[in-house]
């Protein structure tokens, strides 16, 4: 604890206002309001509305479009949380084997980090586009009807495709952060007792590594959840059919394209308490990361 | 510097080689191909397969994209869409580490009532992304009149808990002596931090900088809900509508020039000033 503090009174709150206002006005209002349309009902024109509840809630949970785009967002997230985690953990194990060229390659692993996730969806679009595309190109020679624009499979494997190059590059430089914290000395004397390179991996490298990986799982599951919206938004609209529509991507077209505000406000409160449920999960385990770290 | 545990030698590190090799053209492929389609003309690119190396229209291309070939397919000029991004992406880096900083200090430096309340408050915010609160947030920036002006694009973006979060745990570790030396020397808040605080803090502000610029140049959905004139597009909104009204027509080389400029300055930042972007993304993440 500090001991020797500035005695001003006024200052501090000087100094917290724009902060506090602009999350007063920008995030708990809003918020605020998000709860309370989701009890309401409005009438067609939107000038005046009832108190209904958790009516909105009970519909919008029983709504086969909801449903659907909760299936689409839990195995988006499933692939998204674990692909770019298994491809960057291999690749920063073999970075760790290099002694010369290392910093290169990290250079060049860290480009997508900065490319915007639409832009990402975008890139791949270009690349696999159905008509010109230029690895869509051998696909169709090979007589694979490739077509990400009429087949949802095609379109869920694209909008996988982007959202995983993407999250490669800050997966990698955790996982080389990891490796490099992992203590000599433990890798030595598994050397000296004659285990194998994989079995050491295994045994000794990947448990430790496990704080990293959770920590990964997590963000990775929320970039899947909110960040992967310009993606979905560029590339496919959700479609084709409602294929890769994500609960996120739900509630921007039900709240702006639909204006159906009462089930879009209940869809917002049901992501919020999800958002509340993976941050209370990444908080238990920085305390735990604190404790035994 | 000790020579990593891993290090391998001989064949297994001519596979790990290979494969980082691999990755880098995985990672680094889309760019390169979007890069060298904006080099050739319309034509070529519509035949695939695209050459593997530049083409020679791209001096051309580059030439009629930041003359003016843009705003004929969305009305707004290439370097109006660049200022935009621009501006937005520094509004939001230098307001989120001002405010920040500003806050953290207050927190740290000073004892007043409901001190701990309002660093939960601000924490809290984390909990709360914009992606779960779409339609009531554009509600307030519609009574507030911020629709199509640049404080709408930025001011709702700048709180931080993350960046408050860094600076306050940064200004903790700020010895108590300091401070008390500084006080016996008669310096008030303000002369503390010019001459104390913000020169001890210039590697955490680069930091905080790199990360946040690359969070606003890359912003989406924001500036999709609050922008309905042209004039206000960011480069990333302005190629996706290029791309959505895509027809016959559509000068696919300008659009992909246009991608290569979207993709260009945050990629730069990221590579140059790569020593204080990777401590940022390892600091701001915990």
């Amino acid at each position: 604890m500090r001991r020797t503090v500035f005695p001003h009174k006024f200052l501090p709150w000087l100094l917290l206002a724009p902060q506090l206002l602009v999350t007063l006005i920008f995030f708990y209002w809003p918020a605020g309001q998000a709860f309370r349309q989701s009890m309401l009902k409005e009438d067609p024109f939107g000038l005046s509305s009832t108190f209904v509840g958790l009516a909105n809630f009970r519909r919008v949970l029983s709504d086969p479009g909801y449903l659907n785009a909760l299936q689409v967002t839990v195995v988006f997230s499933l692939l998204v949380a674990f692909i770019p985690m298994a491809i960057a953990l291999f690749l920063a194990v073999q970075a760790e084997k290099i002694t010369r060229g290392k910093g290169l390659y990290r250079t060049l692993m860290i480009w997508p980090y900065a490319v915007a996730t639409a832009i990402a969806g975008m890139l791949w679009l270009f690349m696999f586009n159905p008509s010109f595309g230029t690895l869509a190109w051998p696909l169709k020679q090979l007589g694979i009807n490739w077509n990400p624009l009429l087949n949802p499979n095609h379109a869920m494997i694209l909008v996988v495709a982007a959202a995983t190059w993407k999250q490669i590059s800050y997966n990698f430089l955790f996982f080389v952060a990891g490796l490099q914290a992992i203590p000599h000395s433990l890798l030595e004397a598994a050397a000296i007792d004659g285990a194998s390179r994989r079995h050491a991996f295994w045994t000794i490298v990947f448990p430790l590594l496990a704080p990293t990986t959770f920590f990964l799982l997590v963000v990775n599951t929320v970039y899947a959840l909110f960040d992967t919206f310009g993606i979905i938004h560029a590339v496919t609209g959700g479609g084709p059919g409602k294929a890769t529509e994500t609960l996120v991507y739900k509630v921007y077209n039900d709240g702006f394209v639909n204006l159906n505000m009462g089930d879009s406000a209940a869809q917002s409160v049901i992501l919020m308490l999800i958002v509340i449920a993976l941050t209370a999960v990444q908080f238990r385990y920085i305390e735990r990361r604190v404790h035994y770290g | 510097m000790a020579e990593s545990p891993f290090a391998s030698r001989g064949a297994s590190r001519i596979w790990a080689h290979f494969w980082m090799v691999l990755g880098v053209i995985l990672v680094v492929f889309p760019v390169y191909y979007v890069f060298i389609a904006s080099t050739h003309s319309t034509q070529t690119i519509l035949r695939p397969p695209l050459p593997l190396l530049p083409g020679p229209e791209g001096l051309a291309n580059y030439g009629d994209a930041l003359s003016g070939g843009i705003g004929q397919i969305g009305g707004v000029s290439l370097w109006r869409l660049l200022g935009n991004t621009t501006l937005i992406a520094v509004g939001i880096a230098v307001g989120k580490i001002v405010i920040s900083m500003a806050s953290a200090y207050a927190i740290v430096f000073f004892r007043f009532p409901l001190r701990m309340v309002c660093f939960w408050l601000i924490f809290i915010t984390l909990m709360l992304p914009v992606e779960v609160r779409i339609q009531p947030t554009y509600k307030v920036m519609v009574d507030l009149g911020l629709i199509d002006t640049y404080p709408g694009l930025i001011l709702p973006l700048i709180a931080s808990a993350t960046a408050t979060l860094l600076f306050r745990q940064f200004f903790m570790t700020i010895p108590d002596e300091l401070l008390e030396a500084a006080r016996v020397d008669g310096a008030g808040p303000w002369r503390f931090f010019r001459d104390i605080l913000w020169p001890l803090s210039l590697t955490n502000v680069a930091a905080i900088f790199v990360i946040q610029f690359i969070y606003g140049w890359t912003q989406y959905l924001w500036p999709l809900l609050v922008t309905n004139s042209n004039e206000m597009n960011t480069i990333v909104i302005a190629l996706k509508k290029m791309i959505s009204f895509a027809d016959a027509e559509t000068p696919w080389n300008l659009v992909m020039v246009t991608s290569v400029l979207a993709i260009l300055p945050p990629i730069l930042v990221v590579v140059l000033m790569q020593r204080w972007f990777v401590k940022g993304l390892v600091e701001t993440e915990k």
